[in-house]
C-alpha cells in the first residue's frame, strides 16, 4: 500500500505547459464545464484532444482533470475504488508531473477526485470535486443507435425507451437487473448515464455537496451534476430502485456498509469478501 | 361531428423538379375512413407522410382537431408538440412492420412503450394492458416476453397495430398494412382492422393500392395519379361507377377471381 | 311523420356512363325519371331488360353517381338531397335511414354469417346480444340452418349467402328499403319467407322500391308499379 500522501511531489515537467493541455485548450473544456453545469444532465460536445494514453483509459477524465486542475489542489485518483493500481497511479503520477499537485489516498484530503467505476465511501463534501472517466455518455445509445435522434429524444425529454429497457429487463429477470451505469434523472429533465459505477453508488449522487463532472474522451462529451442537485435512478412503482446488499461483511474491516468485492483466495475456492475502496477500509483498520 | 378531425388544404409537394403530391384537400371526418388509392408513384405516400407531420408540405395546410386544445396546424407545431400528438393522438402503420417495432424488445415491451412514453411507471398495470392488446390483435398471450424477430410476417403486423392502438388514438395513418403479407394472412388483418376501426370509432387514412382492401377498409376514397387526386368519392360509388379515366382503368384492371 | 307524405321523391333523374377505354363513349341510361314513394308503399319498378332498373336502384342508394336532378329523402323530418352531397351525408343516410338489399353479397372475410348480418345494428349502437339475438332469429325465419350461422358465409350455396344478404338489410327497420331482386336464385319456401318478411316491413311503414322479376313475388308484395324505360325509347322525353 502506498503512503497516504505521495511526498516525492516532483517539479514541473518544463517540457509541457502546466497541466499538460495548452491553455486554449483548457479554456474551451472549462466553457464546456460552465455549460455543463449550467444545464445539469446535459451532454456537452468538445474538442478532445489526444491524451498520452489509450482511449478507455480515462482520457475524457484526464482532460477535465488537466482543466481544473490548480496549485493548490489535492488529487486522488482511484480505479474500482482502489488507489493502488496501474491506471490510478499512472494518473495521479502524471499529475504529479505537469501540474506540480499534491496527491493523496484520503477521499477526506481530496479537492479533486477522479474516479473510474467508484464513488468514494467517505461522504464528499462542499468544495470537493468528482471528476468520472465515462466510456459511454449516453444512456440511449443501446436502445437507439442514431445520434440525431438520441439527441431529440432529450431535447423533448422523450424518455419512453429508456423506460422501455427496465421493462424488458423486469420480464427477461423477474426484477431490474442492470447493476452499473444504472440511468439516472438529473435534476428532473436530462436521463444521463452515471458512468459504470455499480447502481450501490447511484444514491450517493443525490444532492451531493461535491460538484461531479464527467468527461467522456473518446465520444468527446462533458457532462455534469452541480452540488446539492436531485439524482434519481429510474424504476417503476412496483419494482423500486433497489442498491445491492451483502450478508457478508468485509474481511479486513469488518464493514457491513460498504460496496464489497469478493475475491477467490485459493484454489479450492475459498471466497472472502473485501471493501472495494481502499481508502476507507484502511481507514476503519 | 361539426369539425373535421383532419383537413388538407392544397397540400403540395415537391422532390427537386418532381411534383410528387400536389393541391390536395380533404376533411376526414371522426370515425371515417379514408383510402387513397393509385399505382406506386402516385404520390400517395408522400401525401400520407405529410399529412402525418413527417414530411413538410412545401405548400398547403394540414389541420388536426385535438381532444383538448382546439385545432392546430400540424406543420406549425413545435416539434415536441407534433411528437406528442404522433404517440397520444395518432398512430402509425407501416407496411414494413420492422419500421415499426422495435425488433430487440420482447412484444410487451413494444406495446408498452407508448404508455410508458406518457409517464405510466407500474409494471404490473403495463404489463396488463399489453397483455390484453395481445389478445385484440388475436396473439397467444404466452409470446408476450418474445422479440418481435421470432414473429412471423402477420403477427408482426398484429404488433404493430396493437403497439399504435395501446395509448388510444383517435387518428391512425396506415401504408399498405396488408402489403407483401400472404393472402390468407391478410384476410385475418384486415378484418381485424375492421373491426377495431369500427369498436374504438377510429378514424384512418389508408394508403393502398389494392382496391380490394379499399373497398373492405375505408368509407371514402381519393384516387390520385401523378400526384392529383382525379376522382373521389363514397368508395362503393368510385369502385362501382369510376369517372374519370385512370379510375376506370384502374377498376378493370382488378382481376377476377 | 305522416304516411302522406312521401318518404323518396325523385325528380328529372338523369344518369349515364362514359366509358373512356372507348373514347368517351356516353351511354345514357336515365333520364327525367321521376317517383315518389310514401310510407306502407312498396313501388315495383317494371321494364324490359337493360332498361335501367337496376342502375335507378342503385343511383337512389348513391351507389351511382347522378348526372343531374334529385333525390330527395324524409330524415329527421327534413328533406336531405342526395344527388351531389357530401359521402358522409350519404353514409349517414344509409346508416339510419335507408337499406339496400342487392343480389350478391361482399363477403366480409372469417366474419360468420350470425355477425355479418348483426352488424348493422350493432353499428347502431345495439347491445351486441341483442343485435345477435335478432340476427339468429332472421336467420331462423329465412330457412338458414343453425350450423351455419357461426360459419363465415363465403363457402355457403348463392340461396344461403342471399339470404344471409337479405337478414343482413334487414335486421335494422329502415323506414326506406331498396330490394334489388331479393329472391332470385331462392326455391319457392325460401322465396316465401323472403316476400313474407318484405309483406311484414311494408305494412310497418317502410317505404320500398324494388325490382322484382318473379310476378308472384311482385305481385305479393309490390302496391304500385313504376315503368323504367329503355334509353332508345326516351328520345322524345325531356330531361
Amino acid at each position: 500500500m502506498p503512503d497516504a500522501t505521495i511526498q516525492d511531489t516532483p517539479s514541473q515537467d518544463a517540457a509541457y505547459n502546466y497541466g499538460y493541455l495548452d491553455e486554449q485548450t483548457k479554456r474551451m473544456i472549462r466553457r464546456a464545464i460552465l455549460k455543463a453545469v449550467a444545464v445539469p444532465g446535459y451532454q456537452v460536445p468538445f474538442g478532445g484532444r489526444e491524451m498520452p494514453l489509450p482511449y478507455g483509459w480515462g482520457t475524457g477524465g484526464i482532460q477535465v482533470t488537466a482543466a481544473i486542475i490548480g496549485r493548490e489542489d489535492t488529487l486522488k485518483v482511484i480505479d474500482q475504488g482502489a488507489d493502488d493500481t496501474t491506471n490510478a497511479v499512472s494518473i495521479r503520477r502524471f499529475f504529479a508531473r505537469v501540474a506540480q499537485v499534491a496527491t493523496t489516498t484520503h477521499t477526506k484530503e481530496a479537492t479533486i477526485i477522479q474516479t473510474r467505476h467508484r464513488v468514494p465511501e467517505t461522504p464528499l463534501t462542499d468544495g470537493q470535486i468528482l471528476v468520472f472517466q465515462v466510456p459511454i455518455p449516453e444512456p440511449l445509445r443501446m436502445l437507439e443507435p442514431r445520434e440525431t435522434e438520441t439527441r431529440t429524444l432529450h431535447a423533448l425529454s422523450e424518455y419512453g425507451v429508456m423506460q422501455v429497457s427496465l421493462y424488458e429487463s423486469i420480464a427477461r429477470h423477474g426484477r431490474i437487473a442492470k447493476t452499473y451505469n444504472y440511468p439516472v434523472m438529473v435534476n428532473g429533465r436530462y436521463i444521463m448515464s452515471p458512468s459504470p459505477i455499480p447502481k450501490f453508488d447511484n444514491p450517493k449522487l443525490d444532492r451531493s455537496p461535491a460538484l461531479q463532472l464527467y468527461g467522456a474522451g473518446r465520444e468527446k462529451r462533458i457532462y455534469a451534476v452541480p452540488p446539492h442537485t436531485p439524482v434519481n435512478s429510474l424504476d417503476f412503482d412496483d419494482h423500486p430502485f433497489e442498491v445491492e446488499t451483502w450478508t457478508e461483511s468485509c474481511e479486513l474491516c469488518g464493514s457491513t456498509e460498504s460496496f464489497l468485492d469478493e475475491m477467490i483466495v485459493d484454489d479450492t475456492g475459498k471466497r472472502l469478501f473485501v471493501c472495494s475502496d481502499t481508502d476507507y477500509c484502511e481507514s476503519r483498520r | 361531428m361539426s369539425t373535421p378531425l383532419l383537413s388538407a388544404r392544397d397540400v403540395s409537394k415537391r422532390f427537386g423538379g418532381r411534383v410528387a403530391c400536389r393541391d390536395v384537400s380533404f376533411d376526414l371526418w371522426p370515425g371515417e375512413v379514408l383510402g387513397i388509392v393509385g399505382e406506386s408513384g402516385s404520390g400517395k405516400t408522400t401525401l400520407l407522410n405529410c399529412l402525418a407531420g413527417r414530411l413538410l408540405p412545401d405548400g398547403g395546410s394540414v389541420t388536426y382537431e385535438t381532444r383538448s386544445a382546439g385545432s392546430v396546424d400540424v406543420h406549425r407545431l413545435s416539434e415536441a408538440r407534433r411528437r406528442l400528438l404522433a404517440r397520444t393522438e395518432w398512430g402509425f402503420v407501416n407496411q414494413d412492420a420492422r419500421e415499426g417495432l422495435r425488433m430487440g424488445v420482447s412484444a410487451g415491451a413494444n406495446i408498452g412503450e407508448r404508455l410508458m412514453a406518457v409517464g405510466a411507471r407500474h409494471y404490473g398495470e403495463i404489463r396488463g394492458q399489453a397483455a390484453d392488446w395481445m389478445g385484440r390483435v388475436e396473439i397467444d398471450v404466452e409470446r408476450l416476453d418474445d422479440r418481435p424477430t421470432t414473429y412471423s410476417g402477420g403477427m408482426r403486423q398484429r404488433l404493430q397495430i396493437a403497439r399504435n392502438l395501446v395509448s388510444n388514438p383517435r387518428l391512425v395513418f396506415m401504408d399498405e398494412p396488408t402489403g407483401g403479407l400472404d393472402v390468407s394472412v391478410q384476410a385475418r388483418i384486415l378484418d381485424l382492422l375492421r373491426g377495431l376501426v369500427e369498436g374504438l370509432h377510429l378514424s384512418v387514412v389508408l394508403v393502398t393500392h389494392d382496391l380490394g382492401v379499399a373497398r373492405l377498409l375505408t368509407h371514402r376514397l381519393m384516387v390520385m395519379q401523378g400526384g392529383t387526386v382525379v376522382e373521389q368519392g363514397l368508395t362503393d360509388q368510385v369502385l362501382d361507377d369510376p369517372q374519370h379515366p385512370y379510375t376506370q382503368m384502374l377498376v378493370a384492371s382488378i382481376l377476377p377471381v | 311523420m305522416t304516411s302522406s307524405q312521401p318518404a323518396l321523391r325523385v325528380s328529372g333523374l338523369a344518369k349515364s356512363f362514359t366509358v373512356h377505354a372507348q373514347g368517351g363513349l356516353s351511354l345514357p341510361v336515365l333520364r327525367g325519371v321521376a317517383l315518389a314513394v310514401s310510407p306502407g308503399e312498396c313501388l315495383a319498378l317494371v321494364g324490359p331488360s337493360g332498361a335501367g332498373k337496376s342502375t335507378l336502384l342503385r343511383s337512389l342508394y348513391g351507389n351511382y353517381r347522378a348526372d343531374s336532378g334529385s333525390i330527395r329523402v324524409r330524415q329527421d323530418d327534413v328533406w336531405t338531397e342526395l344527388v351531389g352531397a357530401e359521402p358522409r351525408t350519404v353514409l349517414d343516410v344509409r346508416h339510419r335511414t335507408m337499406g339496400f338489399v342487392s343480389q350478391f353479397l361482399r363477403v366480409i372475410p372469417r366474419v360468420s354469417a350470425v355477425d355479418v348480418v348483426a352488424e348493422p345494428l350493432r353499428r347502431r349502437g345495439t347491445d351486441p346480444a341483442e343485435a345477435r339475438q335478432r340476427a339468429e332469429f332472421l336467420l331462423a325465419m329465412l330457412g338458414i340452418p343453425a350450423r351455419l350461422w357461426t360459419l363465415p358465409p363465403a363457402t355457403f350455396s348463392g340461396g344461403e349467402q342471399q339470404r344471409v344478404n337479405i337478414a343482413r338489410s334487414l335486421i335494422v327497420d329502415y323506414p326506406i328499403l331498396l330490394l334489388d331482386e331479393p329472391t332470385a336464385s331462392l326455391d319457392a319456401a325460401n322465396r316465401d319467407g323472403v316476400v313474407e318478411l318484405i309483406c311484414q316491413r311494408r305494412d310497418a311503414g317502410a317505404a320500398i322500391v324494388g325490382i322484382f322479376h318473379d310476378t308472384e313475388v311482385r305481385d305479393a308484395v309490390a302496391t304500385r308499379v313504376h315503368e323504367v324505360l329503355p334509353p332508345a325509347l326516351l328520345a322524345g322525353v325531356s330531361p
